[in-house]
């Protein structure tokens, strides 16, 4: 592990996506355009007193997925074009480590999911009123680390595709399920066995269950940080296992 | 068509010249004469396919070694073998004192393959910087490496904003910054104008004079007078091991694609009399190439 290396690789990662307005412009603005939409979906609902609005509960939850899924397209499709440029085979005939190939994209692409959940998190408290008991520090926190997951499980899928399309094809089986048995559209306790026993492994799910512990308690619970903590564990894992896809000699 | 040097018609008449050491023909080579590269029996499958059948050769330090064969003769197999990035299924093959593939040779080997491996949507400048910085090499080097493949005035564009020679140049730079001992390059002058092609070669003698060793492969004969020796590479076997005045002289062409050609005539007419499955390389010998003592 050579750290200017990886600063080096973030770098370059980073200056490759500056090139590139429009992916920085839909990566800054389609998280708020998005909420937007939930807001105005659910603008005229009518709750009992005390129930907090579905805005509060799906528009937050919103916050994490966007990184997630946003850092897994990107990554998924910069790491394939990454294999199949050549630049990669070019790259472990260098003295440069996996590691910091690996983490200088986690770096880079982490900073640009910090960045977009700072603008989607602005906007939901500012413009849409989003009212939960927790800081808002703590939203963008778990939004990163779920960035970090995306890329991780991008870079890991890369190396099952060999082309951009078939990369593509990945977001419906590694992420959609994710969603959906996240705890978003229905609570985790009512699943059927099978489906509870999926969401308890799945990575998102933690990510649900550390934001609605925001939601709750104003300040940082426990179960809050063992969330956290399993998701940065979930994540380096998968980076690791994309670290063993990476081969000098095939 | 001709390089512009005058080798083998002149060679033709006093053949004691072409017995020599192929080293020993050009007096410039500075430094001991040791072998960069050394094969022995390197045998590569891909696919479970033989596409390198038992190698013996070896490439000399402080050289341009020019490897030279048919598309799918298993050039590109193997300069990836040699640079770590191919596997061996049998045999040895040592570089730099060191066996292929071993984590100190990759500060020392550079490779520019076939097809441009860089950023299309990095500067010409940002390339050269990122494969420079995996080398622990600063400004000067970038801006060295960029001023010798002549792209000072285009340093700022970005790559995908190029011709498809220049996208060839900045490969090749993004390799020069390093400063490699070996450096192997798959076909680096195609889609490059005459002009810029003399440029590069020029830039690859002064190297080879600086200590440098240069592996070369091409298809363009032309470019093989260029060398100061020649591997010649045929589905995957090991032809002969000459120079360029040798292979005129051998070949009976001062023209050494005709030359080549008449090489793999000859090879052919030998392999017809003969069961299929030995080596090549070693039937060669009687094939008329006794006095190439580069195969062994």
């Amino acid at each position: 592990m050579d750290v200017r290396m990886m600063l080096a690789t973030a770098r370059r990662v980073l200056s490759q996506l500056r090139h590139d307005h429009r992916s920085i412009g839909m990566i800054l603005v389609v998280p708020a355009l998005l909420l937007a939409a939930v807001y105005f979906l659910y603008e005229n609902e009518t709750l009992p007193p005390g129930v907090p609005r579905t805005f509060d509960r799906v528009g937050l939850m919103m916050l994490a997925i966007f990184p997630f899924v946003v850092m897994f397209l990107v990554t998924s499709i910069t790491m394939l074009r990454e294999r199949t440029s050549g630049t990669l085979e070019r790259l472990l005939t260098t003295p440069v480590h996996k590691a910091d190939l690996l983490f200088g994209y986690g770096l880079a692409f982490s900073l640009m999911a910090a960045l977009q959940s700072l603008v989607a998190t602005a906007v939901a408290y500012w413009v849409f009123g989003l009212d939960i008991a927790g800081a808002p520090g703590y939203v963008v926190m778990i939004a990163v680390i779920n960035a970090v997951l995306g890329v991780a499980l991008g870079l890991f899928c890369s190396a099952f595709a060999r082309t951009e399309f078939q990369a593509v094809q990945f977001m419906p089986i590694v992420v959609v399920p994710q969603i959906l048995l996240c705890g978003l559209f229905v609570v985790r306790e009512r699943m059927n066995d099978v489906l509870e026993a999926v969401s308890n492994v799945l990575p998102l799910t933690f990510s649900v269950d550390a934001l609605q512990e925001i939601a709750a308690h104003a300040e940082a619970t426990s179960r809050l940080l063992q969330d956290a903590f399993a998701m940065a564990a979930i994540a380096l894992g998968v980076l690791v296992l994309s670290a063993l896809t990476l081969r000098r000699r095939t | 068509m001709n390089s512009g040097r005058s080798f083998p018609g002149s060679l033709a008449e006093h053949p004691e010249a072409a017995v020599s050491h192929p080293a020993a023909s050009r007096t410039a080579q500075p430094g001991p004469r040791a072998d960069a590269i050394v094969g022995a029996g390197l045998t590569v499958r891909l696919a479970r396919q033989p596409v390198l059948h038992g190698l013996d050769f070896t490439v000399p330090a402080g050289q341009i070694t020019g490897l030279l064969g048919p598309s799918g003769s298993g050039k590109t197999t193997l300069m990836r073998t040699i640079v770590g990035a191919q596997r061996v299924s049998a045999g040895t093959i040592q570089v730099l004192g060191l066996p292929a593939g071993s984590p100190a040779l990759r500060r020392e080997v550079g490779y520019v393959t076939q097809s441009p491996s860089v950023y299309p949507d990095l500067t010409v400048e940002a390339n050269v910087r990122y494969f420079g910085a995996m080398h622990r090499k600063g400004k000067t080097d970038v801006a060295e490496a960029i001023a010798a493949v002549g792209l000072e005035s285009l340093a700022r564009r970005k790559a995908s904003d190029l011709s498809g020679g220049q996208v060839n140049r900045v490969s090749l730079a993004c390799a020069l910054v390093a400063r490699p001992r070996l450096l192997v390059l798959d076909e680096p002058t195609v889609g490059l104008d005459p002009v810029l092609r003399a440029d590069l070669w020029e830039r690859f003698r002064a190297m080879a004079g600086a200590g440098t060793t240069l592996l070369v492969s091409s298809h363009v004969m032309e470019e093989a007078g260029r060398c100061d020796s020649l591997l010649l590479l045929r589905n995957g076997r090991l032809l002969a091991h000459l120079t360029p005045e040798e292979l005129g002289r051998k070949g009976h062409s001062s023209n050494l694609e005709q030359a080549f050609l008449a090489i793999i005539r000859e090879q052919e007419e030998y392999d017809g009399g003969r069961p299929p499955g030995q080596d090549a390389s070693r039937s060669g010998d009687s094939a008329g190439m006794e006095q190439n003592r580069s195969v062994r």
